[in-house]
């Protein structure tokens, strides 16, 4: 897409980039999957949504390429985006209704058309072509408005759609809030929202958002002029609420809830660990569920009665858990020492399955239990007090996630952190620097080998047994993904990425069909928009957007000289 | 006097000598130039010294210490310090990451002192922030410290690499085309920077330079390679008059004057 392409030809390219979007969602049934889930009772659902958010998002973009400056132009131009979007749909109706489709696409039942038509037929087509304009319109005024209402408006929108979107997990949380339970009559009907619930809840965000768009960077500059010991007073408070939320989350989540955050908090740790290899040192290696492997094996072979060899307790096996991690750590990046980018990720992958296939393998199937697993691993169990539903095994993972978060953020800024970093941006220089790069890689490989042990630790003993088919080469994958969408080399960065990832597919079980459709889209997307990641590292964030900082204070200073 | 000294040095790559058996002496606390025609081999020969190629002959030796088969790492340790002429900062670092990483080899932290943060780490960080940023004031790039190295205009990028360089507390610096690209203010301001170094500093500083008038001011020495031989060795003005430095540069037949040009 060149720079001085005319808005209305822009405008029509992405409407057609939008028809065909929407038809996809359709034809493969997206669409008609999430129709059934409600967003708001009786008016609006996830597949309304769904085809709607395109149109929207798509001639916004129409509208920003012309200009605040056009006003006609911009929104003229969303709408010519939005329709043509809308006689995508129309044009799938219409073509479906003559001919059967269904011999190639299967999803392309009747009910997609009555769907696609808001239940009238063919008749609805008109009714859709209208869809389109309002929603263009919709996006066109959106970008126009001052930006403190266009936040207000999409945040809202936005608290609204995913309130609709995770009903079901939000109803039983709300009714353990004992006398704040109430609010779930208030805000849901049988299927979604209520309508009424609905529009409070938006009215509710819009004006806390609002009021802090205005007040916010008040309280901001009033809490920098504070005196020093009163802001560390304020940040040390900050910390406890923080802190006592943590605490407190298992109670107010409820079981299934927590479950899932167990699940998110194993892989902030292997991403903790994982982000030391690649964010920090640049090491891409992708065989890194080896070592989470070594860890749940380590640990279920000294602990199970099953196997009966050692029946140790968690904590006297915890330390060869971690020292075998160590080991294999060592073991694999000696061999790689001198392999550089994508060959170092070809070796590592195929280390990864190396150990994959080994506990799979009948020739250790005495020791390690072969296809079978290793059963029967006990709880971990504190002087007396057993952790054994997610809510408990929460807080061993929330301390484990914290112990290696701290690591990690001490390591960052200190000399070992900057000679990963040196080894990342240029490795024949950081040696002329006089780092030794045996140890250096060495180092990162064992510190985040160490990690993912202790993660693959917890993990067996949470489950109760380990089994060869949880290592697959996908965990691994699914770690670099959650690092690259939370932001190469932070540390924040891991946590969003890993809630993205692994707690928002968690969430949304019954779309799992879709689950690596969305998430291929989602990459793509992060990496054409947000390249840094969603909660990049400070520094990161400014490599990357440094144009747009400059742009930001030319535009900036030439509206002062005006 | 002789803090290095190369002896029958021999660098090839295939069939190609990029340097053929070379005999040089660098005297302490001098400004040594090393000049040539594109392709004469002086860049091997930084790469050699440095411990990035092994030589296939030779000896390198830096005040009793012999060079050849170490690792850069361990070179830079005995106190030989580079920059390179295609500037190799790290680009996505800032200029105080930057030196703070040149700082690396003073630096004695270690895993378990990192996490605990130890007192004897606290300090030692303290330390290496306060000298990164004296080294910042020496190359006049105060107040630049928390910009990435990259956002730096060239000229500044020039100069914290010498920083950098100059964190590892080098006896020796290899200076590779310092004033490349320079206008001719910024190549004097360089010049008289690279003299100062020497002067307060009391390093040897070995300098490959193209630009005649620099190379011929300030250099003590001129050793000058061709097809990676030596060809000639002596004083700037010695060298000016040299038949075979001017035949390497011009071909045969020009005369002395426009060498020195």
């Amino acid at each position: 897409m060149n720079q001085d392409q005319s808005p209305w030809r822009y405008a029509v390219n992405i409407g057609l980039i939008g028809a065909l979007t929407v038809v996809m969602l359709s034809l493969i049934g997206m669409v008609e999957s999430f129709s059934k889930r409600d967003i708001i009772y009786r008016v609006v659902t996830m597949g309304n949504t769904l085809l709607l958010l395109t149109a929207i998002f798509l001639s916004y973009l129409a509208a920003k390429k012309a200009g605040r400056e056009h006003a006609a132009t911009a929104v003229g131009s969303a709408i010519l985006t939005a329709v043509i979007t809308a006689a995508g749909v129309a044009l799938l109706v219409a073509i479906g209704k003559t001919i059967n489709l269904r011999m190639v696409f299967i999803n392309a039942s009747p009910v997609l058309y009555q769907i696609l038509t808001f239940y009238i037929g063919p008749k609805g087509i008109p009714l859709v072509l209208l869809g389109g304009l309002l929603s263009g319109l919709a996006a066109g005024l959106l970008f126009l408005a001052p930006p403190s209402i266009r936040k207000t408006i999409i945040t809202a929108l936005s608290a609204v759609v995913i309130a609709g979107v995770l009903q079901d997990m939000l109803r039983p949380v709300i009714a353990l809030w004992g006398p704040l339970a109430k609010i779930n009559l208030f805000l849901f009907a049988a299927n979604g929202l209520s309508i009424k619930g609905a529009i409070g809840l938006f009215v509710v965000v819009a004006i806390l958002v609002y009021v802090w768009g205005q007040k916010g960077s008040a309280v901001k500059t009033k809490v920098q002029g504070l005196p020093a010991g009163q802001q560390r007073n304020l940040k040390l408070a900050s910390m406890l609420v923080l802190a006592f939320i943590l605490l407190v989350l298992p109670k107010i989540l409820g079981l299934f809830l927590s479950e899932v955050l167990t699940i998110v908090g194993l892989y902030v740790l292997l991403g903790l660990g994982l982000n030391i290899v690649v964010g920090f040192a640049g090491l891409l290696d992708l065989g890194y569920v080896a070592f989470f492997a070594v860890g749940s094996y380590v640990v279920a072979i000294l602990t199970s009665p099953e196997l009966g060899f050692f029946s140790m307790n968690f904590w006297t096996a915890l330390p060869f858990v971690i020292a075998a991690g160590i080991l294999s750590g060592v073991l694999l990046g000696v061999p790689v020492l001198k392999m550089r980018g994508d060959y170092l990720a070809i070796a590592t992958l195929g280390f990864g399955e190396i150990i994959r296939i080994l506990v799979l393998s009948d020739w250790l199937r005495p020791w390690i239990g072969g296809a079978q697993g290793i059963g029967q691993i006990p709880n971990i169990s504190i002087a007396g007090y057993t952790f054994t539903t997610p809510q408990q095994v929460y807080y061993f993972i929330l301390a484990g996630c914290l112990l290696v978060g701290f690591i990690s953020w001490r390591l960052r800024d200190s000399r070992l952190g900057r000679a990963w970093m040196a080894v990342r941006e240029d490795e024949d220089v950081a040696q002329a620097m006089g780092i030794n790069l045996v140890a250096t890689k060495l180092m990162a490989f064992a510190t985040g080998a160490g990690f993912s042990a202790l993660s693959g630790a917890i993990f067996a003993t949470k489950i109760g047994s380990v089994y060869p088919h949880s290592f697959n080469v996908i965990v691994s994958i699914n770690i670099i993904c959650l690092i690259i969408v939370g932001g190469m080399g932070s540390i924040p960065g891991v946590i969003v990425g890993a809630f993205a990832l692994v707690g928002l597919p968690e969430l949304l079980r019954e779309f799992a069909e879709f689950r690596l459709l969305v998430y291929g889209a989602a990459l793509v997307a992060m990496m054409l928009l947000k390249p840094e990641g969603l909660w990049p590292d400070v520094k990161r964030r400014r490599e990357l957007h440094i144009d747009e900082d400059e742009n930001v204070a030319e535009a900036e200073e030439a509206t002062v000289s005006a | 006097m002789a803090i290095l000294t190369t002896k029958r040095l021999t660098k090839q790559f295939g069939g190609l000598v990029a340097i053929d058996n070379l005999d040089m002496e660098v005297k302490e606390s001098s400004i040594h130039s090393v000049i040539g025609p594109n392709g004469a081999g002086k860049t091997t020969l930084f790469n050699c010294i440095t411990g990035f190629y092994r030589p296939e002959f030779g000896e390198i030796d830096l005040a009793g210490h012999s060079l050849v088969g170490l690792l850069p790492d361990q070179i830079v340790r005995l106190g030989v310090a580079r920059t390179y002429q295609n500037i190799r900062l790290f680009p996505a670092l800032t200029a105080m990451e930057n030196i703070l990483i040149g700082l690396h080899t003073h630096l004695k932290a270690r895993f378990a002192g990192i996490v605990l943060g130890t007192p004897g780490t606290r300090k030692e960080e303290q330390k290496a922030d306060e000298e990164s940023s004296r080294l910042l004031r020496f190359v006049n790039l105060t107040g630049k410290g928390e910009q990435l190295a990259k956002n730096l205009p060239y000229g500044e990028q020039r100069r914290l690499e010498i920083a950098r360089a100059l964190a590892t507390d080098p006896k020796i610096l290899l200076l590779d085309e310092p004033a490349a690209g320079m206008n001719p203010k910024e190549t004097q301001e360089m010049m008289d920077f690279i003299q100062h170094l020497r002067d307060e500093l009391g390093i040897t500083i070995i300098l490959i330079e193209h630009q005649m008038k620099v190379v011929m001011s300030i250099s003590e020495t001129v050793t000058v390679l061709d097809y990676g031989e030596k060809i000639a060795e002596g004083t700037p003005s010695e060298i000016q008059t040299n038949p075979k430095v001017i035949e390497a540069y011009l071909g045969t037949g020009a005369s002395a004057a426009d060498a020195a040009a």
